[in-house]
């Protein structure tokens, strides 16, 4: 009985008055059953202050008290257990203790120190008395809420007013490759406001450092920029590197026509019909066009075997050898190196010769089986009208006895 | 006929005495009706199970039964071996439309009462045969390990599973195991080409030897009437014969426009795929176990469904006993009844599989 005693919770005075005091003093209550904190075991005089032990306010209320905090506190306010490594550890040793650090270099961390309380917060982002871990998909931190968790104030434009920054990265984010893959395609590795502007240290990226913000998960692709002629003429131009041709918050599925000389080209937009890097430009569209055209022929072949019914499981599988290579031809051409596409587009012409003509084989394979039915089923027939004709024969023989 | 040929044939003759059983087969005498079109799916499903076996033979030589090389063996086969797809096909196919032919036969002997007296035992021997048919379906569904017939056993088996009292011990023995592992197709395999073979050849013998020895059963509407009898030999052979040629074509037809697919191979620890359903003979029990009541009175829906399918069965097995006017030659419109409303029952449902495929 006494141990049942020593487990059962004591009461929690701050719980029992809040929740009495109803409307707006009772939301920390409910919210909090379902806080992080809550199921590590802290409990409201843990960030508040106070001794919920007693059961009279102005007792409860004692000198450790600290009540809630005003806005331009708060960042110190959590920061006091968030940045303490020996305090934390104890509850999560994995968890970095560097948020304030880095918040006090963000912009919304610059803005709280210079006096706008309207700069987020620490609450603004994770909640309050309702804070949930980043890793629960309900977390406002979590990977596919964090654009609508931003957006809350950088979509709002009346927020916004006097910021002279754009409101429109929200909607532009929800057209882009990125939100398809995080929205439609459900991976949660695809980049959201954080994974490209930090969280903690939010900053909008500098021209020159876009480029490297993108090779966090493009290194190829950005090796292969940094040895093209684009990479110098842009650092003297003073241009960012990835954004000029696809865009920052509206990256819209790179296509093949953005290269070339075409209308959705974006080579054109910098090169003169004349020039030597539009010819360039032109051979590099003309190689990759071929290529593709002759992986879909190639793979028209096989999807007309197969529905004649032929196994093409083998080829199809080497179809997919001479995909990679069309995806490692479309990044080579960031670095705009004609012999090595070239060199690259002979390798997968080789893999689609060899498709093309398994292709080619079973549609043959297909013709034949048709044939064979048709000549089988005509000897068959043959054989049935014989049949026909014998049994009418022994018929009549015996309707003649 | 060239003096060789005859020298041939009368060695033979001298010793297995073939004349003789050629002028048996020409005694023997087979009734020709009205209704006489029902006789030859005996034949049918005869040739279609010779099909089984040859084809069946020929895939032996290149299906491996071991779940890291069945699938790429029948890949293997459809894709490189010569008419290795045609044989596939062919045995898949004929498998069917063999399951539908039995049907066909069983039923026309149902509504005909062939089953009356003497032929009781002819219509049981029939009726295991058709559970030993299913049986050939359900194992060789999943020898090709592939996605769709792996589901499909899981939800078979789990099926029989629930089976009152011994579904626990069932569905251990059918799948060597708890679940479908390493164990179970090889297992399934010996099963469809060792086990279900052997007792094929022992009932359809019995059952062949009883259609021989009895005759073929009159219409009890037409017992009373002089009915027109033909030779078996050659006459009825010969039209068996045509109607052979005609299946032959139809499979032919299939085979080349429709060839049984492969599909993906098997991976145990994908989830189910949407919309997975047995094969089309067994889905009127499938759907009926999805769309029974979870609990009727204080018994489970699933357990009193199957138990009605085991006593309705039985008793399907045991008709020839109970239809008693039947076996006094006299006519039973209740069984008529009885097989229109199970027919319907069947067809209904099968229907609902595929084309209400949410019930």
């Amino acid at each position: 009985m006494l141990s049942a005693l020593a487990v059962y919770p004591q009461t929690n005075s701050c719980i029992a008055c809040h929740r009495e005091m109803g409307d707006e003093l009772a939301v920390p209550v409910e919210a909090f059953k379902l806080d992080v904190h809550q199921e590590f075991g802290l409990s409201c005089s843990d960030c508040h202050g106070g001794n919920p032990a007693e059961e009279d306010v102005d007792l409860a209320k004692d000198r450790t008290f600290e009540g809630a905090p005003l806005r331009e506190q708060i960042p110190e306010f959590c920061a006091s257990c968030h940045s303490d490594s020996s305090y934390m550890r104890r509850y999560n040793p994995s968890l970095r203790v560097d948020q304030l650090d880095l918040y006090l270099t963000s912009g919304h961390g610059k803005l709280i120190k210079e006096g706008d309380t309207k700069a987020a917060v620490c609450t603004d982002c994770h909640g309050t008395h309702g804070i949930l871990a980043s890793s629960h998909p309900k977390s406002w931190t979590f990977p596919w809420n964090i654009p609508d968790t931003c957006g809350r104030c950088h979509a709002d434009k009346d927020f916004m007013k006097g910021y002279r920054i754009p409101t429109n990265q929200l909607e532009e984010y929800e057209q882009s490759v990125h939100a398809y893959a995080l929205f439609e395609k459900k991976d949660l590795s695809a980049p959201v406001c954080n994974d490209c502007h930090g969280n903690h240290g939010a900053a909008p990226p500098e021209v020159t450092s876009i480029a490297f913000v993108c090779r966090q998960c493009h290194p190829s692709t950005g090796e292969l920029f940094s040895k093209s002629p684009h990479k110098t003429a842009y650092d003297e131009l003073g241009i960012s590197e990835c954004e000029a041709c696809h865009g920052n918050h509206k990256i819209f599925p790179p296509s093949d026509d953005m290269l070339g000389t075409g209308e959705k080209a974006v080579c054109i937009e910098c090169h003169d019909p004349d020039s030597k890097p539009y010819k360039i430009a032109s051979r590099i569209k003309k190689l990759l066009d071929d290529f593709v055209q002759k992986t879909d022929s190639a793979r028209d072949l096989l999807e007309q075997a197969d529905e004649k019914g032929v196994e093409v499981s083998d080829p199809k599988f080497k179809l997919r050898e001479a995909h990679t290579l069309l995806i490692m031809v479309r990044n080579l051409t960031h670095s705009l190196d004609i012999p090595a596409i070239e060199e690259k587009i002979q390798e997968g012409e080789k893999v689609i010769l060899e498709v093309h003509e398994a292709g080619q084989a079973a549609l043959k394979e297909a013709t034949f089986r048709r044939r064979g039915l048709i000549i089988s089923t005509f000897f068959v027939f043959l054989l049935a009208i014989a049949l026909y004709l014998k049994i009418r024969l022994i018929e009549k023989k015996n309707q003649a006895k | 006929m060239n003096k060789f040929l005859k020298e041939a044939l009368a060695y033979i003759d001298d010793r297995f005495k073939l004349s003789a059983l050629l002028e048996l087969a020409k005694e023997k005498k087979v009734p020709e009706h009205k209704h006489s079109i029902w006789y030859y799916f005996g034949g049918i499903c005869l040739f279609l199970f010779v099909i089984q076996v040859i084809t069946g033979i020929l895939l032996l030589l290149y299906y491996s039964p071991s779940v890291d090389s069945a699938y790429e063996s029948v890949q293997t086969l459809m894709s490189r071996v010569k008419f290795g797809w045609l044989i596939r096909s062919v045995h898949s196919w004929s498998a069917n439309i063999l399951i539908g032919a039995i049907f066909i036969h069983m039923f026309s002997a149902f509504f005909l009462r062939a089953y009356r007296k003497p032929r009781e035992f002819t219509w049981i021997s029939g009726f295991f045969l058709l559970l030993i048919f299913l049986a050939f379906g359900f194992s060789g569904y999943l020898l090709p390990w592939n996605e769709l017939s792996f589901f499909a056993t899981r939800v078979g088996t789990d099926i029989a599973g629930t089976v009152p009292l011994i579904g626990h011990a069932l569905k251990n023995f059918i799948l060597g195991g708890p679940e479908i592992s390493d164990i179970t197709l090889p297992r399934f395999f010996w099963f469809h080409i060792a086990i279900l073979p052997l007792f094929t050849v022992v009932i359809l013998g019995v059952h062949i030897i009883l259609v021989q020895v009895l005759g073929m059963s009159k219409p009890i509407s037409l017992s009373d009437n002089k009915v027109r009898e033909v030779p078996f030999f050659p006459n009825f052979i010969l039209k068996d014969m045509l109607g052979w040629l005609l299946i032959l074509v139809l499979i032919g037809v299939l085979c080349v426009f429709l060839p049984w697919e492969i599909g993906q191979k098997a991976d145990p620890f994908a989830g189910t795929p949407l919309g997975i359903k047995p094969e089309w003979y067994f889905t009127f029990m499938f759907t009926t176990l999805k769309i029974v009541p979870s609990h009727i009175l204080f018994i489970e829906g699933e357990v009193l469904a199957i138990l009605g399918f085991m006593v309705g069965g039985l008793l399907w097995m045991l008709v020839p006993f109970l239809d008693k006017k039947a076996s006094k030659e006299k006519k039973s419109p209740f069984y008529t009844w009885i097989g229109a409303f199970i027919l319907l029952y069947i067809i209904v449902f099968t229907a609902l599989t595929y084309l209400v495929p949410d019930i």
